[in-house]
């Protein structure tokens, strides 16, 4: 159905893709795994030819979708081949209604009234979304969204679907939605997908193969074969690898039939205690916070209060307050009512300079924190907003992460690098409390787990680090503490292990195999230290 | 839970464009008080009964505020720089000999309750035509009306909704870049400080953004197959400007009293005319479809309907009592209410009672 031919592509003189021969059979769900920069959502736009159209290039070989060459169309003329979902869907939103959205193509296409009416209900009724088919789109949820993006991509009744990171910025409720509507779609309607995500443990287990993009090339096969010489691979595979199980599996279920052994010999084993030894009065506490907007109340009544040391995870639904609440902490977001107080001071009563040296927050986006044209630029203006001495932030920079080109933009870093000199300026005021909103968006394995590195050291430094996310793996290797809000309110509150444990919406890969344990590092200092005796 | 939401959709755009310009053709018609008050009085009810809670909803709120300062300006240009004048001296101002070869103006001198009044019947109908436009721009959707264009003109339209989409984006992408710049303790307010870390940034974003929108336009198929011969482009661009041209040069010879009526009346036709070929070729040949074509109901033309009343009484007044169309400021009198137009205005505000405001279409917040 998608055939690559020996296809080469490269940016100016650097390559991206290098003799790529793939062959994608009808009605097949393929994964596409690979570190961040690696070419994943080159070669998915590619595919309709967004890439070289919409960004220059140099290409050779020879890509065919359903028999039609892609190289001799444009991206508007294959709309009725190939559907493409990207990660953000309101950036390609055209109108601000469900219905006319769901449309659009059709309209383009040219199809008649009769006909689009049919096909729009047909895809209403197939994601699932009657309920808002008369809404605005701005009235939606986002795994709504979503799937409305996706539904949008099928009225032309395309042969493949396309998808770059379809879940990436969603809660896990949302992105199971938005999953199962695609496995339904391959099932219902035989269409082809496509698909690249970082969160590998969250689609893994609908897959019926798999691509690996390193280096330019690309090794296909099954799921599990590739991930298991992948560098990118969900905490279910490295624990198959640890364990020696055959394969390796890729889902829980297959991991649990083979668990058993292992969980014998870890039976006198305790994983080793994540809350922080250090006692003392706390350095955040909060009562009864409220953040009001026009219609809606975000965060209703928060209590909290938080020690030098601890790492706190603040998990919730997409619109659960997780983002108000950090930004009212910090002080520089609305609080309608209550008290925050840092150290005993209001950080909102303080002027914004002042704030900033008694709580940091790297917001969603990190790029918003960054003007300079270079990084040297970055970091010498945060050394003067903080008043901090020269090179101050150059050298927390140095620590954070290695080797970053001092002369490049800020923009053009790469995701982790990017998110590390947000972290930098932040850091270069000094703040004992620490706030990151959604720091996961777009890093790998390898990303978040050199992340939660980080972020644990900070926190033994006697920072109190606290990360709003929907990821559960990261939350299994950073966190020593959760803090589950819904629809504003704390619904859950206490140490890592207890809480993850008891949702199986928040539980990671690893706990569900073995319960009790988090993470695969922990299992493997437990075995070596039994391996050792 | 569909059918009785989409019975009680709000009247079609094209209608209330013509509602409110009907109403300001009775408007240009006279220069009658009572009557002008009435007509922004009757559109003031409509608006406040119809409209939705849409961003452009408030638009009648400013286009008041237009109105009533058209109408002090014309009235500081007559008291410094006079006008028609009277017997009714009101008060003086200090006045400035002009030379001779300014003869018929003057600065300051005395300002006359008989001009005052002349000056505001001058303004009050530029105002109440404004007010019209402003009913028209708070009761219509644009959206709405972009989608009743004419195919031809479809990528004009789809750039307008772009527009218009991106336009509430850009505020928060302000809002956000000025609480990240909080975040870094920058509150500096100099201009090149703001320009480097807010318009930079969000300008940036914007572009960003839309190089992502056309990518997706593009990958769902916008602009596929406009290459339609370059032959039957041609055609169409030159009877669309030619159209234009004669539209103008018609609108010229009208206005201007030179040219005798039925030349410019011919003017306007075949400009009319070529404009309307144009589109109407050009749409035939664009692939496009519409998912949902905006009928125009049996409500809309009761709405036109109600317009063309308040329209067809100042034309019924204009003939039987001339007098109190145009009344007359010198002497001073109490102008009297034409009562054929008094009353076509009243049924203009009919919208009132046919198509009341419902609430717009929103989910849980």
């Amino acid at each position: 159905m998608i055939h690559f031919d020996r296809v080469t592509f490269a940016y100016d003189e650097r390559p991206v893709l290098r003799d790529v021969t793939i062959d994608i059979p009808e009605g097949e769900f393929c994964l596409l795994v690979g570190s961040t920069g690696a070419g994943k959502s080159t070669l998915l736009r590619s595919i309709n030819g967004l890439v070289p159209h919409f960004t220059g290039g140099t290409m050779t070989g020879e890509i065919t979708v359903a028999g039609r060459r892609v190289r001799t169309s444009s991206p508007a003329d294959l709309a009725d081949a190939v559907g493409y979902v990207s990660q953000d869907p309101l950036a390609g939103f055209v109108t601000d209604d469900v219905e006319l959205e769901l449309a659009y193509t059709a309209e383009q296409l040219g199809l008649p009234q009769a006909t689009m009416r049919k096909r729009v209900t047909e895809i209403v009724d197939l994601l699932g979304l009657a309920d808002v088919r008369g809404r605005t789109l701005a009235a939606l949820s986002s795994g709504q969204r979503q799937r409305v993006a996706i539904g949008a991509a099928l009225v032309a009744g395309p042969s493949a679907l396309v998808l770059d990171e379809p879940t990436s910025a969603l809660d896990p409720g949302a992105a199971d939605e938005v999953l199962s509507a695609l496995h339904r779609l391959v099932h219902d309607l035989g269409v082809t997908v496509l698909l690249a995500e970082h969160r590998l443990e969250r689609v893994v287990q609908y897959a019926d193969s798999a691509l690996l993009l390193r280096d330019g090339t690309v090794t296909a096969g099954g799921p599990g074969a590739v991930l298991a010489d992948s560098p990118v691979a969900p905490p279910v595979v490295h624990l198959g690898k640890l364990a020696h199980w055959p394969g390796p599996p890729v889902t829980i279920r297959e991991a649990r039939r083979h668990a058993a052994p292992l969980r014998e010999r870890l039976a006198g084993e305790r994983p080793p205690q994540r809350a922080p030894v250090a006692a003392g009065s706390p350095l955040l506490e909060t009562g009864a916070v409220a953040v009001d907007y026009s219609r809606v109340r975000a965060v209703d009544g928060v209590d909290l209060a938080a020690l030098r040391g601890e790492r706190i995870a603040l998990m919730g639904r997409n619109g659960s307050g997780k983002s108000s609440l950090l930004w009212a902490l910090q002080g520089t977001g609305r609080r309608s009512a209550g008290t925050v107080r840092i150290d005993g001071v209001d950080p909102s009563s303080l002027r914004p300079g002042r704030r900033r040296t008694v709580a940091g927050l790297v917001p969603s986006e990190p790029a918003d924190l960054l003007y300079a044209e270079t990084v040297r630029a970055e970091c010498e203006g945060a050394d003067r907003d903080g008043d901090a001495p020269s090179g101050t932030c150059a050298k927390i920079l140095a620590d954070l992460v290695e080797d970053v080109d001092a002369g490049a933009h800020p923009r053009d870093l790469s995701e982790g690098q990017r998110l590390a000199l947000a972290l930098a300026v932040t850091l270069t005021a000094a703040p004992p409390l620490l706030l990151l909103d959604e720091p996961t968006r777009g890093l790998d394995y390898p990303g978040k787990a050199s992340l939660a590195t980080r972020l644990r050291g900070l926190a033994d430094a006697g920072h109190c680090v606290i990360v709003s996310t929907h990821d559960v793996e990261f939350v299994a290797e950073f966190a020593s503490r959760v803090v589950i809000l819904s629809d504003g309110r704390v619904v859950a509150d206490g140490p890592a292990c207890r809480i993850v444990s008891a949702s199986p919406m928040f539980a990671p890969q690893v706990e569900k195999i073995l319960p009790g344990w988090l993470t695969v590092a922990e299992v493997a200092a437990a075995l070596g230290a039994d391996d050792d005796r | 839970m569909n059918a009785p939401a989409r019975a009680r959709r709000p009247a079609h755009p094209v209608a209330w464009w013509g509602w409110a310009l009907l109403l300001a053709t009775a408007a240009s018609r006279t220069a009658n008080p009572w009557l002008l008050l009435l007509i922004i009085a009757v559109s003031g009810l409509v608006v406040s009964w119809c409209r939705g809670d849409e961003p452009w909803s408030g638009a009648y709120r400013v286009f008041l505020a237009i109105g009533a300062s058209a109408i002090a300006i014309r009235m500081t240009f007559y008291i410094v720089f006079g006008g028609a004048e009277g017997t009714t001296v009101l008060f003086a101002l200090p006045s400035i000999r002009l030379p001779d070869w300014a003869a018929g103006f003057r600065l300051g001198g005395a300002v006359s309750a008989e001009g005052a009044l002349a000056a505001s019947y001058d303004g009050l109908p530029l105002a109440t035509l404004l007010v019209c436009v402003g009913a028209a721009n708070a009761l219509a959707s644009p959206r709405r009306l972009l989608r009743s264009v004419p195919a031809a003109l479809y990528e004009v339209s789809v750039a307008v909704v772009v527009a218009l989409s991106v336009a509430p984006q850009l505020v928060s992408g302000v809002a956000r870049i000025r609480k990240a710049r909080a975040l870094r303790g920058n509150t500096k307010r100099n201009p090149a400080n703001l320009m480097r870390t807010v318009v930079v940034p969000v300008l940036h974003d914007a572009l960003d953004r839309s190089l992502a929108l056309a990518a997706a336009m593009a990958s769902r198929g916008y602009g596929r197959a406009a290459g339609a011969a370059a032959s039957t482009r041609r055609t169409t661009s030159a009877l669309l400007l030619m159209g234009l041209l004669g539209l103008c040069a018609g609108a010229y010879a009208l206005l201007g009293p030179a040219t005798p009526a039925p030349v410019a009346w011919g003017l306007l036709a075949l400009g009319a005319a070529a404009a309307v070929l144009g589109i109407a070729f050009a749409s035939k040949r664009v692939p496009h479809t519409r998912y949902r074509t905006d009928a125009f109901g049996a409500r809309d033309w009761a709405v036109l309907l109600s317009g063309s009343a308040a329209a067809m009484g100042s034309i019924v007044s204009a003939a039987a009592e001339p007098g109190s169309i145009w009344p007359a400021t010198n002497p001073l009198t109490m102008p009297p209410l034409p009562l054929a137009a008094a009353f076509g205005v009243l049924i203009a505000a009919a919208p009132a009672i046919l198509v009341p405001n419902t609430p717009t279409k929103a989910g849980p917040a």
